[in-house]
């Protein structure tokens, strides 16, 4: 019986505890601020509209600590991904198709060296991303130093696509019934969400990520190619990373060199949240949905409130995190004990 | 009948050591074969030659009688059907069991895992062979037996001809090894020969056709079970004939005026060590023998509180003591060479002069820094009685020979001046001239009256050094001998289980 | 014969970071040749050398921290550029009693001091936590800090600048009256020495080394290895908080975003620079130092070079992977391999 409970507790535990949390930090928003519209349906989808980049990258920061890694270059590499997409519009008039296929290949080609450098070069993959994140963050500013708007037409029309939905309307004091909206970012995030659910849960591919990050050894002993699965980890992390740096930029719609500082953070701690274990083969990205949409949670109790510096967000999603490490640390602990 | 395997004439040479020097093998059809050896015997390398882990030298691999075939890797043996399952069991134990069971090979649908058929193969598989679990569950759920016995299903049915077993028994109670047994029966019997590498000679009697014992490297013989009294066998792996055996005799006096220096009450480690009581008097060499895993090394732990002691009382010089690490256990008066030299002996960056006075360093503090000139006085003094061989005190402790080395550990320990002194193998893997000075040293240093703990696998080693020998067998402490009980005799009839067991 | 005469030479101590800041400043002297030039003006010495000297006091400082954490744990502390901007605002929000900006002290000077210090020590002490205790891979529990303790600065300062305008604040981080060498450096300089001393009266360097290399049998033979990486946390956000100190005084302000920029980049390097490895053990403290000095002097070339401060960290990454490569067991190996195929290539050719 007890064993029961130790198992429950160790994995899914800290998924439902994020899910949980998730409800009640809503409820508690909706209480506190339902004088100012907390309870409207479009502030919940607004946690999906602004964080739709982040999901991505969350989503994709999963795959990588599951297979028992860590890139904390993601944060850097959307700001570069962003300033490459503006420069690429503006200064060098291209299409905006064009240039979001060519940052994808750069997405590609970063994953491939910091990849290769881990998988092959058996480089921690901490130092490895930390050089990323430094060489991202001021490959941005060897590009432009000056922030640079986006007007291509194609782009902003995406951007400011509005797609409503026809439920939940909303009767405003003229009389008019408005319906909440998205935009196709959030349908881009959930595809690559589902499609990663798909991966992780019902590919070879994924499969063997799990076994990876849950030992080493033997994954290597039961037959798999290490080295090449983690190197496919972190090429298709790279891929993901620049899917979602457009999807930031297109929130955002500008390149600038202090663009999405802190990101990292925000998707580790998401990842973690949603109960992804830091010490890999634990993992499920809806977990991650959850632990994004927390971190969004957070950020609309700050900017509802009003009084608040936006700081406060980085700060309250840092107290969250060391909870959830510590939590997590004393409970390998314990069962480290046990046996 | 047909040989399914013959290993002919293999030689392996490590740097200066002869791993294997000519050793055959032959393993038949539906057959389980016991490869028996103490430490350093080579069972170990010879599997891992045979899997492919390791090169050979010379010699022949012929599977059925016809392929000659050389594995380079445990991927490459595993497609010549010779799959090993560790005792260390290699799953991934986040994952679920039918996944472990078809991992690199799951059943897929459109490209897509086929969860469905992936856990119902499983269960089939499992059932067969009477294993009845959830194959959905994570790995880890399951007790280490449970999993051996997974990890044996996957690999028969990836068509294995020769399972190796290495060790799998250690960490299993005896239901769990009734069980495993069984499994290993069912196999048997489906024609699969098995390679059973064990320490416990109980297990090897009650399953096992064969026995192949290696020593030093050297095949000592193969023999049928029903032909191997159990003393014998352990005088095969010693290396003595049964024969001879009474002769040899220790010529140690009984202590005159007896002291009690430490007095364990049933101290015990959970999963480690059962409850055991223990004395020790003052100027006493105390061996403590039994197989490797038969809680030898794990009763000192306990005492040093290297592993954490959850019950009993321990008493030193007279008083209660608490020891809760290893500090503690030092500033009484113990010292503790461990068993595994690399690992938790040497600091392999640091030079001799660091590796020999950290221990005394760390009883003395952090503010007390052991002057320069202390130090290498010290250091000087040590490698001079020791006679250790090394190009200077400051070349790092890695780049000396294992007898040098464990001559660093043991002047590291010397150096605190010790009232009791516990050698855990001290004198492993080291060659045979070091060997004899470790000896002559103990003896010196319990005339002198200090006390030491000497465990080693050598019997002989232990009959000229001990004045009193503890015997362990199973984590549990089953007798003690005493002066004039000591021979090898009584000692491999002890560990062996006794006379009921002859 | 050679050979190992080249090999002895490379394997020294010394050899890698010495090397480096020699070509570091062989560089500069051809960019400017002007480079050792020293002039007097007031009594104060200038030139460029005297500004490298000086600019890597802060670095140096966080550089003898970071090379006992790296040494004791195989892992690094990134949270030590955002633990100076927050020990930095502290102090100058106590200084200016709230407000954003002052001419005179709202408080004793050295309260505002202790404060910053106690701010890295308690910064140093919650890593140190996570490291020791609870066993979080060092770079996620840093980064809490390295994330959050921009945040917590900016709300001390109420996200704007804090300008302390009183001389005396300046004198820390710039020059005093009749002394010829900018402050900075002597602090840097006491802070090695003091280390140094400390390493060499006491066993702290050796328990450290010792852990580092091997837990397990650090605990056999004693030592406390929980203890042992907790000080060496601890005081390496200590002196992370003097370095913020060092900071805000060079610019009389606390400036929350700015302060302690990429340093932990910076300091990570120094210590890779020195000849350390990043897998922990065996640690030259003036390796790192030289480290230091060697990469403020790399940062005065790139900034000659019109690289501006914000691009600087591109070359400095690529030099970070070069060396860790080179560190790179696997990369030895590797070419150990290709070299041993190629001989054996070349021995079945001549049969």
């Amino acid at each position: 019986m007890r064993n029961k409970i130790k198992n429950i507790e160790n994995k899914t535990f800290l998924l439902y505890m994020t899910v949980v949390l998730f409800i009640v930090m809503y409820v508690i928003g909706i209480v506190m601020f339902h004088d100012k519209g907390f309870q409207k349906p479009q502030v919940f989808l607004n946690l999906f509209i602004s964080n739709a980049g982040l999901i991505v990258i969350a989503t994709s920061m999963t795959m990588v600590i599951i297979s028992g890694g860590i890139d904390i270059s993601v944060g850097s590499f959307v700001a570069l991904t962003c300033m490459m997409l503006a420069y690429m519009m503006e200064k060098g008039k291209m299409s905006a198709i064009s240039s979001i296929v060519i940052v994808m290949v750069m997405g590609l080609v970063f994953g491939l060296v910091q990849g290769v450098l881990i998988a092959y070069l058996n480089i921690q993959p901490f130092i490895v991303t930390l050089a990323g994140m430094f060489f991202a963050r001021g490959m941005t500013a060897i590009i432009s130093q000056e922030m640079i708007s986006i007007k291509n037409e194609a782009f902003l029309s995406w951007a400011n696509n509005k797609i409503t939905i026809p439920i939940f309307g909303i009767v405003n004091k003229k009389g008019a019934t408005i319906y909440p909206y998205i935009y196709p970012t959030v349908i881009v995030a959930m595809v690559i969400l589902v499609l990663m659910f798909v991966l992780l849960r019902y590919t070879k591919f994924g499969r063997s990520i799990y076994a990876v990050g849950g030992n080493e050894q033997s994954a290597l002993l039961l037959g798999l190619n290490v080295k090449k699965i983690k190197l496919q980890v972190y090429i298709l992390n790279g891929i993901l990373c620049s899917i979602g740096g457009f999807l930031f930029c297109l929130n955002t719609c500008a390149g600038f060199v202090e663009q999405a500082k802190g990101f990292e953070m925000e998707a580790i701690a998401g990842s973690v949240i949603g109960g992804t274990l830091l010490t890999g083969g634990v993992g499920n990205v809806f977990g991650s949905l959850f632990g994004v949409l927390i971190k969004g949670t957070i950020e609309a109790f700050v900017s509802f409130q009003g009084t608040l510096s936006s700081w406060w967000t980085k700060i309250i999603i840092a107290v969250i995190l060391a909870f959830f490490i510590i939590l997590q640390s004393i409970l390998a602990m314990s069962k480290r004990g046990q046996k | 009948m047909d040989n399914l395997l013959e290993m002919k004439g293999i030689y392996k040479n490590f740097p200066g050591v002869k791993a294997l020097d000519n050793v055959d093998f032959y393993l038949k059809k539906g057959e389980i074969h016991a490869l028996m050896g103490e430490n350093g015997a080579g069972k170990s390398t010879l599997i891992k030659v045979l899997t492919g882990v390791e090169e050979f030298e010379t010699g022949q691999i012929i599977l059925e009688g016809k392929k000659s075939i050389i594995n380079k890797s445990p991927k490459e043996a595993q497609a010549n059907g010779i799959s090993t399952v560790y005792q260390e069991v290699n799953l991934c134990p986040n994952i679920s069991v039918a996944e472990n069971l078809f991992l690199d090979r799951e059943p897929r649908k459109f490209g897509l895992i086929d969860w469905k058929k992936m856990n119902k193969t499983a269960k089939e598989l499992l059932n067969k062979l009477d294993i009845n679990i959830d194959v959905t569950k994570p790995t880890e759920h399951y007790s280490i037996a449970v999993q051996q016995m997974v990890a044996i299903a996957r690999a028969v049915d990836m068509s294995a001809k020769v399972l190796i077993l290495d060790e799998p028994t250690s960490s299993l109670d005896d239901i769990e090894v009734e069980k495993l047994f069984a499994l290993m029966r069912k196999l048997k019997s489906d024609g699969i020969g098995i390679i059973f590498v064990t320490h416990f000679l109980e297990q090897v009697y009650a399953v096992c056709d064969k026995i192949t014992v290696l020593r030093n490297g050297c095949l000592v013989g193969e023999f049928e079970v029903e032909n191997l009294p159990r003393v014998q066998l352990v005088a095969k792996m010693m290396g003595k004939d049964f024969s001879d055996l009474e002769n040899i005799k220790g010529e140690n006096k009984e202590l005159k005026n007896k002291e009690i220096l430490l007095k364990a009450c049933s101290i015990g480690s959970r999963g480690n060590v059962k409850p055991f009581d223990l004395q020790i008097n003052k100027g006493e060499v105390i061996g403590i023998t039994g197989l490797l895993g038969s809680g030898r090394s794990e009763l000192v732990r306990a005492i040093y509180g290297a592993d954490k002691a959850d019950s009993g009382k321990l008493e030193f010089k007279n008083e209660e003591v608490k020891i809760k690490a290893p500090i503690d256990a030092m500033k009484l008066g113990m010292a503790y060479l461990p068993e595994n030299r690399k690992d938790e002996g040497i600091i392999a960056d640091l030079s001799v002069r660091e590796n020999m006075i950290i221990a005394l360093q760390a009883k003395r503090g952090l503010f007390k820094l052991l002057p320069d000139k202390m130090q290498e006085e010290f250091v000087d003094k040590y490698i001079e009685i020791l006679q250790i061989k090394t190009a200077s005190k400051e070349t790092p402790i890695k780049q000396l020979s294992g007898g040098n080395q464990q001559k660093v550990i043991l002047g590291r320990w010397l150096l605190t001046n010790p009232d009791l002194l516990i050698l855990d193998e001290p004198t492993r893997g080291i060659d045979v001239g070091t060997k004899t000075e470790i000896q002559k040293l103990v003896l010196r240093l319990a005339d002198e009256g200090m006390s030491v703990i000497f465990i080693s696998s050598e019997i002989e080693e232990m009959i000229r050094t001990c004045q009193r020998m503890v015997v362990m067998r199973d984590k549990k402490k089953v007798g003690e001998l005493d002066a004039n009980e000591i021979s090898q005799k009584n000692i491999m009839s002890a560990i062996a289980g006794g006379a009921d067991n002859e | 014969m050679n050979n190992i005469n080249i090999k002895k030479i490379t394997s020294a101590g010394l050899f890698l970071p010495i090397l480096s800041l020699i070509l570091v400043l062989i560089i500069n002297v051809i960019k400017t040749p002007n480079f050792f030039y020293i002039t007097v003006q007031n009594g104060v010495l200038y030139g460029y050398i005297i500004d490298v000297i000086n600019r890597a006091s802060e670095l140096v400082i966080l550089a003898v921290g970071m090379t006992l954490v790296v040494a004791s744990s195989g892992g690094t502390d990134i949270s030590v550029g955002a633990v100076c901007a927050l020990a930095g605002a502290v102090a100058c929000f106590i200084l200016a009693g709230g407000q954003v900006s002052t001419d005179i002290y709202r408080a004793p000077y050295i309260i505002a001091f202790l404060a910053a210090i106690l701010v890295g020590l308690l910064c140093g002490s919650f890593n140190a936590f996570l490291v020791a205790k609870m066993n979080i891979q060092p770079m996620v529990a840093t980064l809490i800090l390295f994330t959050a303790g921009r945040g917590m600065a900016q709300l001390v300062t109420n996200g704007q600048i804090t300008y302390i305008r009183v001389d005396s604040f300046k004198m820390l981080g710039n020059s005093i009256k009749g002394i010829p060498l900018p402050t900075p450096v002597f602090v840097a300089i006491a802070v090695v020495a003091v280390t140094f001393v400390i390493l060499k009266k006491t066993a702290l360097g050796l328990y450290i080394e010792t852990v580092g290399i091997n837990n397990k049998a650090a605990r056999l033979v004693g030592l406390n290895p929980v203890l042992i990486q907790f000080i060496a946390y601890a005081f390496c956000g200590l002196l992370a908080g003097l370095s913020g100190m060092l900071v805000s005084s060079r610019v009389y302000s606390a400036d929350a975003n700015n302060a302690g920029l990429n340093i932990e980049l910076d300091a990570i390097l120094a210590v890779a620079l020195g000849g350390n490895s990043l897998g922990g053990g065996r640690f030259s403290l003036l390796g790192s130092v030289i480290g230091a000095y060697t990469i403020q002097a790399l940062t005065t070339t790139l900034y000659a070079m019109s690289v501006s401060a914000d691009q600087l960290p591109v070359y400095k990454a690529i030099v970070v992977v070069i060396i860790v490569s080179l560190q790179s067991k696997e990369l030895q190996r590797i070419i150990r391999d290709i070299r041993h195929s190629k001989k054996k290539v070349e021995i079945a050719y001549e049969k």
